[in-house]
């Protein structure tokens, strides 16, 4: 204990030695110090992919000066013999909060706040450019002695808190140095993410889709603010644009948001490196189509306790796998071609970064790709490859000194050399005394087996093979030994000590336990020999990944068929009405030919004779597949985008699929009048988001009225509007706003380049964009609606900005005002019974549809729900109970319906020839009850059978029993385990508004 | 066209269709009927297709093939040739008239504060003119069990008709059961934490712990003199000679053979359980000991991404083909509105394994059976309420479930809703144009 005092105030008083040298010196005479430090006969690790064997190292001043086979040593040389040894550069983690303290987290009030706490800088507290690690940087010689002792040399450290967090601070981890030697460079890249700060409550943004188009927005304010010169100060804006050409470092955090990140980057023309999570080997072609690069965590996630099997049941396929798959993450990147360091940002303990880092290389991370994550790729990545991550003449010299090749285990770290400062991890001069001795005290003789590491050392002592409780520390070529002579249950100890020497016998002098003195020997009979680690060093056996990669995944993604329904029950959802004993052929991926008897050709022939098939369903009204559903932070989110966060491994979405259920629009929530931009998508299964998202897809927005948008039902009552009143008027605002926006952007479009160069452009704002679409009819508004009233004012707003509503969605009383929406020209999609979960529903009634539907209104019938959307069929039957329609147009209102109100009727939608093969092969008639989908076709493309289903629940049950018992065998090997987590997932509807990432 | 559908359904339903709060509750039975002709369901598995089924005083004295009925001693026939004849379904551990609106608190009658609450009774807050009551029967719902929610042990249910003017006239077996919540091995996390998903409970085994020594107290009072008076206490006593039935909520595998042996620690007679997610996995020691499983809401999503993609459409016809006595409630988001969905749910379970009749059973015979008043009603045999209806077709099915008459008590009540109102009101309205 005294000893670490001493050493920590030898380390104060050292700092002065290393100030700078044109610092005042009043502490004692100058001191400068000139001499090399020579490393000898070690084997260089210069590069990745340069190595010299039996090479000198010569460093001064904390640089190398001169590396490689035939290095003239100069005379003012110490020299440090490496025989055997080698010599790596130190790593470099670009992403860390080293030294920067976690801001305070404040509580969000009663009340929400919508406006900024920051006053001159930009409107939304979670945009800080502008902060600076540097501000609140304290060197922390305990954290960087984690660092130091995995192997790190410099770390690149922000303030880990916003979405856009300032500039970090790259630092050596020099802990004999002062921060004059320690920063190698302020501002050394900026910082960002999808994280809202911790230390402000503003309300926006309150999810994912937010924060994406909030930093879009950034993006464009600062070129208008630097372009247009902005009349007031922004510094925020300032900082942002000043610091455009930095790298910057984004936390994705997972896969699908390193794809969200990567798309905004390409939208502006910028270069992301992006943290990952560690899973982007599930989907590492797209990761590595971004072309970026990336900064990886070697954190791999621990084999779960699974003794119990009733808590096991709870764990997924997708965690279980993730356990046994995540260690190939590097080698899967690097055989991708992705550019990637490693950061050890996700370890709490940074010991177990070593241990990771040789389980990648296990997994089939070439050596050499992994020395260059960890050193020159970092290196570059921050800018400074020219001077960190090698060991040529001129760069730091940070370097490890270990006992042998780093990525084997069993080798050792024995110093970290930052800044030409050394830190002894393990004494690599220390004297190897493991082995059995016999040891001779007076007079009594026992026998001494030390074992352990050299570090660590165990002893064991038997006497007439009686064992005999005992404790050996050995430091600094200092052994001592204390053992209960009296045997087990003794108290009293004999206290031994001993200095090693040259020979191999240990002599020295000591206690026994009546406090008489007494010399000692232990003579070596028998040298420790290290034990063949390699024993279970066999390549792990890794499962494939399915896509999506979890329960349900496909082994292999599905392809395009040709295939002939023979002889069905074809419900057409066209005029051609419901056709018997009718064939469908499919062909590259369109409805090819209706027909009787058709010819197969080369096509797969299923018999259909006694089945219905019918176009898939549509579902206008859809939450699943979406990471976020509501933006409810400001009460318009035009800006906002589902397709930004649409989530393809939503088991919903195969779920859905089960019900036959082949294209929906996920649509914003109903948190705020004007809510975002919809997402069309086609469930495709195991596919991206990309791949989901439909072509061309029309353009649509929510809209919401009713209780929701007054938050008649939360406990806030600050946000405008609390009534129907005001919604009017907030539609009423925002469409004049946006139209006269449209005006200015018109005005200025018009004018010649010349005069456009005289003339402050108008600020691009994305909300107003997205409105003035609606305007100019170029997006079509899908609005919530409950109550006659608040349908038939919407319906003038529009009327007055001359434009059309195009569907109400839910739109419960809308068979009060019928007339009036056939009039104006607007769908109705709604529940088929839903009715009395809130008081504007009291009124609502199942013969809605049905009624609608008779004034000349397009109907559908939608879900809302994730339970729902997978029986549309039997929603849609209920309008023949209630309302009493025909079961052919009651059919379309799930079918050819929706797809007009999403105007993708030329598309999908009906059985004809031309469009989508998006098909349902019913065991029934598809609206009984009784009905089973066999199968479920998008584009050709059979995504769900309901016999595949069974199998691969039953393989995947498989796997699961497989997977356990390689836990369980992980954990009677000794593996660390980790408590069974049991994930729930939140079905997302109209209100939900939780912020997920 | 669609005008002519305007009128045939003004036409239909001529007269002044006046929007009133509620239906009437219908008068006595006055005279016998016999409803000769439709396929009948007898509510026990069979079923006779040209049956019969006759009524007097509001008890069934005739069931039989159609040929075989003495039309002529009836006062009225209803000729039902093609259509279909039902015993009235019933819905199970249901909340109806204890919630108007879910969102408006002020309707809500459904939980009391406190954890130990066999005391509590729902009947008394059963609101016999609701709204959303009086649309259960135009789908075949004429009887409900009415049971409050929450808590550990949320109180006592009562089983009612759904013609009436008051509780106490709604009534057909008071007191019937005490409800209670087993506890759950997991809990959830805390949200507003940043926890997600579950965790085991460790106070799974002292929340049971309470339960037990409540049910042991109240055996001790009991025995006692029961001076002085504790009325959560004398309100349990029945579950332990049988004359209440305990409900139990309980799905998880673990949970449930914790129950069971539980119950028969402390001389629970009649335990039944509600949820049941895993209880196809005990089928068989629920089978033999006679433990009925009333599977909540097959229309509902699989509990965990890697749970069968039809687990919950399957599950009833896991557990009947073990032998296990199985019904269905509604229990869950929006569950009053959604109980006239029960027999769409009954019939989901059809499609999915198990037979056409005994789905039908499962809401009629078999939960009657469940709340032990199959003496008197859910199956169409001689001696029992004339509680039935006549349906255009099969009333598990939605586009064939047209109740064009139904009888509770013999007693012929309105179909007519809030909503077929409404709904008449505006076809007139656009009628008129």
């Amino acid at each position: 204990m005294k000893l670490k005092f001493f050493l920590l105030a030898w380390l104060c008083f050292g700092l002065s030695l290393h100030s700078q040298e044109y610092f005042p010196k009043n502490d004692g005479i100058s001191n400068e110090r000139n001499s090399h430090t020579a490393f000898t006969g070690a084997t260089i690790h210069v590069s990745p992919n340069e190595v010299l064997e039996n090479a000198t190292l010569l460093i001064k001043n904390g640089k190398v000066v001169a590396v490689g086979s035939n290095i003239a040593i100069p005379e003012n040389s110490v020299q440090i013999n490496l025989e055997g040894k080698h010599i790596y550069p130190s790593f470099i983690d670009l992403y860390s909060d080293f030294g920067v303290a976690e801001p305070k987290r404040v509580g969000r009030g009663n009340n929400p706040q919508y406006d900024a706490s920051r006053e001159g800088y930009y409107w939304n507290d979670h945009i800080m450019p502008d902060q600076k690690a540097l501000k609140d940087f304290a060197y922390d010689s305990k954290a960087a002695a984690d660092y130091l002792k995995a192997g790190f040399g410099v770390l690149n450290t922000h303030k880990a808190d916003g979405v856009m967090r300032g500039t970090s601070l790259l630092v050596a981890l020099n802990n004999q140095g002062d921060n004059n030697d320690r920063i190698i460079r302020q501002d050394a890249a900026q910082h960002m993410s999808f994280s809202r700060s911790i230390a402000s409550a503003q309300s926006y943004p309150s999810s994912l889709m937010g924060t994406m188009a909030l930093i879009r927005q950034v993006y464009h304010d600062a070129k208008w603010y630097k372009n247009e010169g902005a009349e007031q100060t922004d510094l925020a804006l300032e900082a942002f644009n000043a610091n455009r050409n930095l790298p910057v470092i984004f936390e994705a955090g997972n896969k699908q948001n390193a794809l969200r990140a990567d798309k905004i980057a390409d939208e502006f023309g910028v270069k992301y490196i992006l943290k990952g999570g560690g899973d982007e080997f599930e989907n590492a072609d797209a990761i590595a189509a971004t072309n970026a690069s990336f900064i990886i965590p070697l954190d791999f996630p621990a084999a779960y306790d699974v003794s119990d099997p009733y808590q096991t049941s709870r764990i997924s396929l997708a965690d279980m796998r993730m356990w046994n798959q995540a260690p190939q993450n590097p080698a899967v990147l690097a055989s991708k071609g992705v550019e990637f360091s490693f950061t050890a940002a996700d370890l709490k303990k940074k010991n177990e970064f070593l241990p990771n880092l040789r389980k990648a290389v296990t997994y089939g991370l070439d050596k050499e790709q992994a020395l260059a994550a960890l050193t020159s790729i970092p290196a570059q990545q921050i800018g400074m490859g020219s001077s960190l991550g090698m060991l040529k003449s001129g760069y730091h010299a940070n370097f490890l000194v270990t006992s042998g090749d780093l990525f084997e285990e069993g080798s050792t770290i024995f110093e970290n050399w930052v800044q030409g400062e050394r830190y002894t991890i393990t004494d690599m001069n220390i004297k190897d005394i493991r082995g059995d001795y016999k040891l001779n005290v007076a007079g009594n003789s026992y026998d001494l087996k030390i074992s352990g590491e050299l570090s660590k050392l165990k002893s064991e002592i038997t006497k007439d093979s009686a064992k005999i409780a005992s404790k050996i520390d050995y430091k600094n070529n200092w052994v001592n030994l204390f053992y209960t002579p009296g045997g087990e249950g003794d108290t009293e100890f004999v206290r031994l000590n001993a200095q090693t020497g040259k020979d191999n016998t240990l002599k020295g002098s000591g206690v026994l336990t009546d406090g008489s003195a007494v010399n000692w020997t232990a003579t070596l009979e028998k040298a420790f020999e290290p034990k063949d680690k390699k024993e279970d060093s066999k390549t792990p056996e890794v499962l494939p990944v399915s896509y999506p990669n979890m329960a349900y995944g496909f082994a292999q993604k599905p392809k395009q068929e040709e295939v002939l329904f023979k002889n069905a029950t074809v419900w057409t959802s066209e005029e051609a009405g419901i056709l018997e004993n009718t064939d469908v052929l499919v062909r590259n991926g369109k409805i090819a030919a209706i027909g009787k008897d058709l010819s197969a050709g080369n096509a797969t022939v299923i018999d259909a004779t006694g089945k219905h098939l019918t176009a898939g369903i549509i579902d206008e009204h859809s939450h699943i597949a979406a990471a976020s559903i509501n933006e409810g932070g400001h009460n318009s989110s035009a800006e906002v985008q589902i397709e930004d966060v649409v989530d393809p491994e939503d088991i919903d979405i195969y779920r859905n699929l089960s019900g036959g259920v082949t294209t929906i629009q996920i649509l914003h929530g109903s948190a705020n009048p004007i809510g975002g931009r919809s997402a069309l998508i086609k469930l495709k299964w195991g596919e991206d988001a990309n791949e989901m998202i439909l072509d061309n897809s029309p353009k649509f927005i929510k809209f919401a009225l009713g209780e929701n948008v007054k938050q008649s039902n939360w406990g806030s009552t600050v946000r405008f509007p609390q009534t129907r009143m005001g919604v009017e008027q907030v539609f009423t605002d925002y469409f004049q706003r946006a139209k006269e926006y449209d005006e200015q952007w018109k005005a200025y479009n018009a004018l010649s380049k010349r005069q456009k160069e005289r003339t402050t452009a108008p600020r691009y704002d994305q909300e107003m964009e997205t409105i003035a679409e609606i305007l100019n009819g170029e997006r079509f508004i899908s609005c919530h609606s409950y109550v006659q009233s608040e349908i038939n004012m919407l319906m003038k707003v529009a009327e007055k900005f001359d434009f059309r509503i195009n569907t109400f969605t839910h739109i419960l009383e809308g068979y009060k005002v019928a007339d009036k929406m056939a009039e104006h020209g607007v769908g109705g999609s709604t529940f088929s019974d839903w009715w009395a979960y809130k008081f504007e529903v009291n009124d609502a009634i199942p013969y809605n549809a049905a009624i609608m539907h008779n004034q000349g209104v397009t109907v559908a019938i939608n879900s809302d729900d994730a339970e729902m959307s997978r029986r549309l069929n039997q929603e849609a039957a209920k309008t023949v109970k209630y309302g009493g329609m025909s079961e052919e147009e009651a059919w379309k209102f799930v079918t050819i319906n929706p797809a007009k109100l999403l105007h993708i009727d030329d598309r999908t939608g009906s059985i004809k020839e031309g469009k989508d093969a998006d098909l349902v092969l019913w065991s029934d008639h598809p609206m009984s009850v009784y009905a089973v989908a066999e199968k479920t076709m998008i584009e050709g493309v059979t995504y769900y059978d309901y016999e595949q289903m069974q199998e691969m629940h039953e393989v995947n049950q498989q796997e699961r029993n497989k997977l356990i018992n390689m836990m369980l065998s992980a954990k009677n090997n000794g593996m660390k385990t980790k408590a069974p987590e049991m994930k729930e997932k939140i079905h997302l509807h109209c209100d939900s508004e939780i912020y997920q990432k | 066209m669609l005008k002519f559908k305007y009128i045939i359904a003004s036409l239909l339903f001529a007269g002044a269709w006046m929007v009133q709060a509620q239906q009437t509750p219908a008068p006595s039975q006055d005279g016998s009927i016999l409803i000769t002709g439709a396929t009948t369901h007898i509510g026990n598995g069979q079923v006779i297709e040209n049956g019969a089924v006759g009524f007097e005083n509001g008890k069934i004295t005739f069931i039989g093939e159609a040929s075989s009925a003495d039309s002529a001693s009836f006062d009225q026939v209803i000729q039902a040739d093609g259509k279909h004849v039902y015993p009235g379904f019933i819905t199970l551990n249901s909340t109806l008239g204890l919630v108007e609106i879910d969102a408006v608190r002020a309707t809500n009658d459904i939980e009391e504060i406190g954890n130990i609450l066999p005391h509590i009774r729902a009947i008394i807050a059963y609101n016999a003119e609701s709204k959303i009551v009086e649309s259960m029967r135009p789908n075949g719902i004429l009887t409900a069990q009415i049971t409050p929610r929450e808590g550990r042990i949320s109180g006592t249910s009562s089983v009612v008709q759904l013609d009436a003017w008051n509780w106490e006239d709604a009534a057909i077996k008071t007191d019937d059961a005490i409800h209670m919540n087993w506890p759950n091995s997991f809990t959830r996390g805390r949200w507003w934490l940043g926890e997600t998903g579950l965790k085991p409970n460790d106070k799974y085994q002292e929340q049971l712990e309470e339960v037990s020594s409540f049910l042991k107290e109240a055996k001790a009072y009991q025995a006692g003199d029961q001076e002085p008076r504790n009325l959560a206490m004398e309100a349990i006593l029945g579950v332990f000679d049988g004359s209440k039935k305990l409900y139990v909520n309980v799905n998880g595998q673990k949970e449930i053979l914790d129950m069971i042996h539980f119950m028969e620690n402390h001389g629970v007679a009649s335990p039944v359980i509600v949820g049941g997610n895993q209880a196809d996995a005990v089928a068989d020691v629920l089978a033999e000991k006679n433990i009925p499983v009333i599977v909540t809401r097959p229309h509902s999503l699989p509990s965990t991404e890697d749970t069968h993609v039809k687990k919950p459409f399957m599950l009833a016809s896991q557990l009947v083909s073990k032998g296990v006595l199985t019904g269905i409630d509604v229990s869950g988001r929006m569950e009053r509105m959604n109980t006239r969905n029960l027999p769409f749910y009954a019939g989901t379970v059809a499609a999915y394994g198990v037979d056409k009749e005994k789905a039908v059973q499962m809401i009629t015979g078999d939960a009657a059976k469940i709340l032990g008043i199959d003496s008197f009603i859910g199956t169409l045999e001689e001696g029992k309420d004339a509680t039935l209806f006549i349906s255009e077709g099969d009333a598990l099915d939605m586009r064939t479930n047209q109740v064009s008459k139904a009888f509770i008590q013999g007693r012929d009540i309105s179909l007519e809703t809030h909503q077929t109102e409404l709904w008449k009101r505006y076809s007139e309205k656009y009628a008129r144009d």
